[in-house]
């Protein structure tokens, strides 16, 4: 039963994963660059979501929509700002300016709302449910967050197969050139790719710091790389691997942390991800890159 | 009484489409790239309903002129006009909605999709939907899809290529992935069609087979091709006007026949006569 337990628990913090290690691959898809700023978003995401709940004692409903509107022009602004200037530059240029970017996020957010952790009231209020005589409990985070998670995958992988714009993300994230030639504007396609990217890092952070709820300007560093961890390892640019990556690094984390080592358990996640790319260096579900000759 | 229209010769041809105007005019265009003149004082004009020619020895720039009608090249210098409007500020993405489509020396197809995607991507960007009946799936979704199923299958029965709709457009043999850049790029409905050496790789059959569908396209949809080509009998079969570029500026205008018999397009091909 505790195996149960314990499984849940990777699954659901797996889908935090997820839905973070969407936003890596959706922009590394389309832009090719990898943000790394996204985990930080993550954590603009959760202190939005923590003032208006525990300062401005609103709903939390409207904590997140806040969360979410706040963190979709907070991507599109970065992506116009630091890396659309960049779109032509090499990529460690690219890379550079995201670490930047990042750094810019962490240290504002001190400015802002000081170094002293607060303590996120989470958004779910009904109670966990227990099962088997209270061996098995399944929390409420738990259920949101993996419901969340199943909700999101389907509304991306329709959005992406089905809408006009969804299609013209493919097209740009294959040939941009060819894509422009088909009458896509990309600067417009990039710009959403970066607020739905952004959007779901606030869905996640508001999840994050409902099961885990210390909040710090560091916060969303660590589940950032975590999550373009499980990008990689699902295969980057697959949005099916991303969430399958996400889960399985959740499952691993946990399970590394209760049956082998707590203090180890990062260290075999990442142990895991570099057996996986020995293996199979596109990650699980990668497409093979043809090499120009 | 019929209308005429100028060709690239510079005179003019019976025109077989209703307007007056061509398609495309452009001015002294020109790039530099650095200090390398690529392109300069480019001088063309298309009627409507053309088929041109653009050749040259290899690395004259022909390919260089199609990025900048496409404007994956700025213009340095000199201006385009496309149906009497001038192009100037606007980027790849809104020329092509403005009427020029164009297919690739190498292949770009989106080879990760099917056939029938690579044709409805060209399609969608000139469709009306929103966002909202596309997720829900509302019946003006399943109209609009019905519509862009039925215009992409009608687009690839031009080359026979309906039964390969569901295919991936990746693991399509190298003639057929060219026959399909063409229709993808039909399906942007353009004015004007680029082709960047559409019969590149083809065989003597294929190549006549690819004339007859270069103006059947024409004659159906009522719009002017320009194409790059080496082939030479694909290009006095099929065009009525010819400009010949050789470093970066045309050595030559005229009609297949004028070309043919033009000793500096010959110089510019075979090289000068060594003195005996």
């Amino acid at each position: 039963m505790t195996f149960l337990n314990y499984l849940i628990n990777g699954i659901s913090l797996g889908s935090v994963y997820a839905i973070i290690a969407l936003g890596y691959t959706m922009v590394y898809g389309i832009a090719k660059m990898l943000n790394f700023a996204h985990g930080d978003v993550i954590m603009v995401g959760a202190y939005i979501s923590f003032i208006i709940t525990s300062k401005m004692g609103l709903p939390a409903i409207v904590s997140v929509l806040a969360a979410v509107v706040v963190c979709t022009l907070l991507g599109i602004f970065i992506e116009r700002l630091a890396y659309k200037p960049l779109r032509n530059a090499t990529s460690l240029a690219v890379l550079i300016t995201a670490i930047g970017v990042s750094y810019f996020l962490q240290n504002s957010a001190l400015l802002i709302w000081g170094s002293d952790p607060k303590s996120f009231n989470s958004i779910v209020d009904f109670d966990s449910i227990k099962l088997f005589d209270g061996q098995l409990v399944i929390t409420a985070e738990a259920i949101v967050t993996v419901c969340a998670c199943i909700i999101i995958m389907i509304a991306l992988t329709i959005f992406t197969g089905h809408t006009k714009m969804g299609k013209a993300m493919r097209a740009v994230s294959e040939d941009k050139g060819a894509a422009q030639l088909m009458g896509i504007n990309v600067n417009s396609t990039i710009s959403m790719t970066f607020a739905i990217g952004s959007a779901l890092a606030a869905i996640a952070g508001v999840l994050l710091c409902s099961a885990y709820p210390t909040l710090l300007p560091t916060t969303g560093s660590m589940p950032g790389i975590k999550a373009f961890t499980a990008a990689v390892f699902g295969g980057i640019g697959s949005i099916p691997g991303a969430m399958i990556g996400g889960i399985l690094l959740g499952v691993i984390e946990v399970f590394a942390s209760a049956y082998i080592s707590d203090k180890l358990s990062n260290a075999i996640v990442f142990g895991v991800l570099i057996i996986v790319l020995l293996v199979k260096p596109t990650g699980l579900l990668g497409r093979k890159i043809n090499e120009k000759v | 009484m019929s209308k005429y229209v100028p060709i690239p010769s510079n005179r003019m041809l019976l025109e077989r489409d209703v307007g007056k105007e061509p398609v495309l005019e452009t001015h002294h265009l020109g790039i530099d790239f650095g200090g390398l003149t690529a392109v300069d004082d480019f001088e063309l004009t298309i009627g409507k309903t053309e088929i041109a020619g653009l050749i040259g020895p290899n690395g004259a720039g022909k390919t260089t002129v199609f990025n900048l009608l496409t404007k994956v090249y700025h213009p340095t210098r000199g201006t385009i006009l496309l149906n009497g409007k001038e192009t100037t500020g606007m980027d790849t993405a809104a020329i092509n909605r403005a009427g020029i489509a164009r297919t690739f020396q190498n292949i770009r197809l989106f080879g990760a999709q099917t056939v029938e995607d690579n044709v409805k991507i060209g399609l969608h960007m000139h469709m009306k939907t929103n966002i909202w009946s596309d997720i829900f799936r509302l019946p003006s979704y399943w109209r609009e899809e019905k519509k862009a199923q039925e215009t992409a299958l009608e687009l690839l029965s031009i080359f026979d290529m309906q039964d390969l709709a569901k295919h991936q457009a990746g693991s399509l043999p190298y003639g057929a992935q060219r026959r399909l850049e063409i229709v993808r790029a039909l399906a942007t409905k353009p004015c004007l069609l680029l082709l960047d050496e559409p019969a590149a790789g083809m065989n003597p059959s294929e190549t006549a087979e690819l004339m007859d569908i270069i103006r059947k396209i024409r004659d159906d949809f009522h719009i002017a091709v320009l194409l790059i080509e080496h082939d030479m009998n694909l290009v006095m079969g099929i065009c009525e006007g010819i400009v010949v570029l050789n470093y970066g500026k045309i050595i030559a205008k005229g009609t297949p026949e004028e070309i043919q018999s033009n000793p500096v397009v010959i110089e510019a091909y075979l090289g000068k006569k060594e003195e005996a």
